[in-house]
């Protein structure tokens, strides 16, 4: 058991965090308000090499490990967790399933895209009817020639409209149910794949969220990922490893909602004295401490094991449960310690707070979570 | 709900008309006030129209001559539609109870009946540096003769910018620090009483929450409610009456988002069956519910008592208000969480439930002064009951 990072890990770690106070914190209001993602520092997160960050270097990537890229993912989303997002979706879905899955003519084809950000990746599985039941995708993809036609409507996708590599499940035998789903990668642009919809949200704003409707798209049957029939299984498995960027970011809100809850205590007098002076802020300051760091060991349990090689799937359920719980806490919190100031929008935790929610439903519900691990628990 | 059993058939009556009322009128412009900057003028009509703002006031005055139970009755089903707007009503009501708790026959006569017939009301204590801490409370108020002279500014103020009639809370003496507080009644209009900004929310948007500019405002005497430096029992007294109204608003908000919760439960389906056939889910909206019905009988429970006229409930206003608003907070948040992905989309309303949720437990006293006051007066009383010999 070693809790110490290599020096490389610790000077990643740093220079992430000096980005996030220095680039991403400074903007995190102003992408909230416009409701858009800022392309301009996915620009320069592609540039600094985060878009990459995990993907080999014989594929342009950085080729660094598990615990490098989640500790990045929290600094990142302390700045802003809208804009984070990106780099979780690109590497742990999109370029990790290509990894894993791909032929060696998938993976030369579409790594350096994603390692560079010049063809950003995006997660196309979510379907209005099809959430938690992920094996209840209604999308099909149908053989003609040398070509799949991808038929359907996905709904909650979040990079869509800037992505230039979807990742898409569809059906290729709807009447196998989840032993049907097949995954593709369907370059952007492509016939027939449109993106529509920009969906209206509680939080990370900044995210673009939206609905994909596939209508007679047809994608090279070169193209699938894996076999066929093993969709859902490529989902799973990379949605395990997307936990941890989750959880990661996760505990990026909750330590800056922390960050802010902490400061803002040491200014605001009330009776005489700051309000960090009474017990009850005290203990609830240890409080939320003790939530962000119990999940930032939970998370880091679930890279190491990645990193080397052992199973991790329970592991990475656990920190996202726990992760996106205290993101949650902390955040609710941390505008209660700031009292009136913390509802209004010029103050950060206004905005984690509203952040802070999706992490208990996205990549997994919480729900989902505790399926993962109880039936773990009940397999042997 | 177990509640019906207690109320009277005038109360179900009232209960019966705001649901209505929600229903037709609010529901429907609910999003719309959620997300515009506007105030909104046209439903106050409405609850004119419906005599609400009757509830509250005696009946020599034009009012309805009802109580804390029949304003929570219409707060809560207002609130089930939407809160942001229902503080149209609410913070008329607070901003009218020290009136009614300070007010002389004249101060009564005048405003009373205007409030009565839909003028909104406001009441401002909070200012940038005194929150919690009524005592630190800067607006000055000078004595000059038939006069009082007003220089400050108050923030955070409930209906401020569209209420015509203000109940301020300011210092006639800051050496006495909270003892030093008076109350006064000053209309829109008066010179030298001003609006700053509009706070930009995370919820309760339809709502106006403005600033309160004082610059050499002349406020005559005669509008001082009660004697100089009798402001904070005034704060206490009228947070007795009002802080049952906030939790039966939380109360509404909690409702609200559950109704959705479990609508959505029984039509979304997932590995073939809806999802409120999962015991995940099941328990979770009984846990719901049952801390809705909880909240609800300590909210109604108090509201009774100060109705009846009972000398001390402050400690169990407070304890309605923390409770109910915890419940709020708790009861929103599985509501997203039982709509998954939609819950945390605009095109279903729970979000706005969740932002609404959030400031029953900071405003008029966040949850932690409610706990303070709860534990300073248990400890105050302790030993009166001797128990164990």
């Amino acid at each position: 058991m070693d809790f110490e990072l290599n020096d490389e890990q610790k000077a990643m770690k740093d220079a992430t965090r000096r980005f996030a106070d220095e680039v991403l914190a400074p903007a995190a209001q102003g992408i909230d308000e416009a409701d858009e993602t800022n392309l301009e520092l996915v620009g320069q997160l592609a540039e600094l090499g985060y878009l990459g960050l995990t993907i080999p270097e014989e594929y342009d990537g950085a080729g660094l490990d598990t615990v490098t890229y989640a500790m990045c993912m929290e600094e990142l989303s302390r700045g802003c967790a809208s804009t984070a997002l990106v780099v979780s979706i690109n590497l742990s879905l999109i370029a990790d399933a290509i990894l894993k899955f791909g032929t060696d003519e998938q993976r030369q084809k579409y790594l350096p895209g994603l390692a560079t950000g010049e063809a950003i990746g995006c997660f196309v599985l979510t379907e209005p009817e099809a959430g938690t039941d992920a094996g209840a995708v209604q999308t099909t993809a149908v053989r003609d020639g040398d070509d799949y036609v991808i038929n359907g409507t996905k709904c909650f996708i979040t990079n869509a409209s800037f992505a230039k590599t979807f990742l898409v499940f569809a059906s290729t035998d709807p009447e196998a149910g989840s032993k049907g789903l097949s995954c593709f990668i369907a370059d952007g642009g492509t016939d027939g794949l449109k993106v529509d919809k920009r969906f209206d949200k509680l939080g990370i704003r900044g995210a673009d969220v939206r609905e994909v409707h596939l209508e007679d798209c047809r994608v090279p049957a070169a193209n699938m990922l894996g076999e066929e029939g093993k969709g859902l299984k490529i989902a799973l498995t990379v949605l395990d490893g997307g936990r941890i960027g989750i959880a990661a970011q996760a505990v990026g809100i909750a330590q800056a909602a922390l960050d802010e809850a902490v400061k803002y205590s040491a200014e605001r007098k009330q009776f005489g004295r700051t309000i960090n002076k009474f017990q009850a802020t005290q203990f609830k300051l240890a409080d939320m401490a003790l939530a962000v760091d119990s999940a930032r060991l939970l998370y880091l349990r679930a890279a190491c094991l990645k990193d080397k090689g052992d199973r991790f799937s329970v592991e990475s359920a656990m920190a996202k449960l726990a992760a996106s719980r205290a993101a949650n806490y902390v955040a609710n919190q941390a505008v209660q310690i700031h009292g009136g100031y913390g509802y209004m929008k010029e103050y950060t935790v206004e905005r984690l707070f509203r952040d802070a929610r999706i992490t208990e439903i996205y990549e997994g519900t919480s729900e989902v979570q505790k399926m993962v691990i109880s039936s773990a628990l009940l397999q042997d | 709900m177990p509640l019906d059993y207690l109320l009277t058939e005038e109360q179900l009556e009232i209960r019966d008309l705001c649901r209505d009322i929600a229903k037709k009128s609010v529901l429907p412009v609910a999003e719309h006030y959620d997300r515009s900057d506007e105030f909104p003028w046209e439903i106050m009509e409405v609850f004119a129209k419906a005599d609400l703002f009757r509830i509250f006031i005696p009946e020599e005055y034009e009012g309805l001559g009802l109580g804390v139970t029949e304003l929570c009755i219409a707060t809560e089903e207002l609130s089930r539609a939407c809160s942001g707007i229902t503080l149209g009503l609410a913070g008329t009501a607070l901003g009218t109870e020290p009136i009614l708790v300070m007010g002389n026959d004249e101060q009564k006569a005048e405003y009373l009946p205007r409030i009565a017939n839909g003028a909104l009301a406001a009441f401002s204590l909070t200012e940038a540096d005194s929150g919690s801490d009524a005592a630190g409370i800067r607006t000055k108020a000078v004595k000059d003769g038939d006069y009082y002279v007003l220089n400050g500014t108050k923030q955070w103020v409930t209906n401020g910018g569209e209420a015509e009639i203000y109940t301020v809370i300011v210092s006639t003496n800051p050496e006495r620090g909270a003892r030093g507080l008076s109350a006064f009644i000053i209309e829109k209009g008066t010179p030298g009483f001003e609006f700053g900004k509009k706070e930009d929310k995370m919820g309760i948007r339809a709502s106006a929450t403005r600033e309160l500019v004082f610059t050499d405002c002349k406020v005559p005497a005669k509008n001082r409610l009660g004697k100089e430096g009798t402001g904070f029992i005034t704060v206490m007294r009228t947070f007795d009456h009002t802080r049952p109204g906030v939790a039966a608003q939380a109360v509404g908000i909690a409702q609200g988002a559950f109704d959705w919760a479990l609508i959505y439960s029984k039509e979304r389906r997932q590995f073939g069956q809806p999802i409120s056939a999962f015991q995940g889910i099941q328990f979770k909206l009984a846990d719901m519910s049952t801390k809705i019905e909880a909240a609800r009988a300590l909210t109604y429970s108090v509201a009774r008592m100060v109705d009846a006229g009972v000398k001390d409930t402050t400690r169990y206003s407070a304890q309605a208000k923390v409770f109910a608003s915890d419940v709020a907070m708790e009861v929103t948040t599985d509501a997203i969480q039982i709509l998954g992905g939609y819950g945390y989309m605009r095109e279903f309303p729970v979000e706005k439930y969740f932002r609404d949720a959030k400031i029953t437990q900071i405003y008029e006293g966040t949850n932690e002064i409610q706990r303070m006051i709860i534990g300073r007066d248990l400890i105050r009383t302790a030993g009166e009951e001797v128990y164990f010999e």
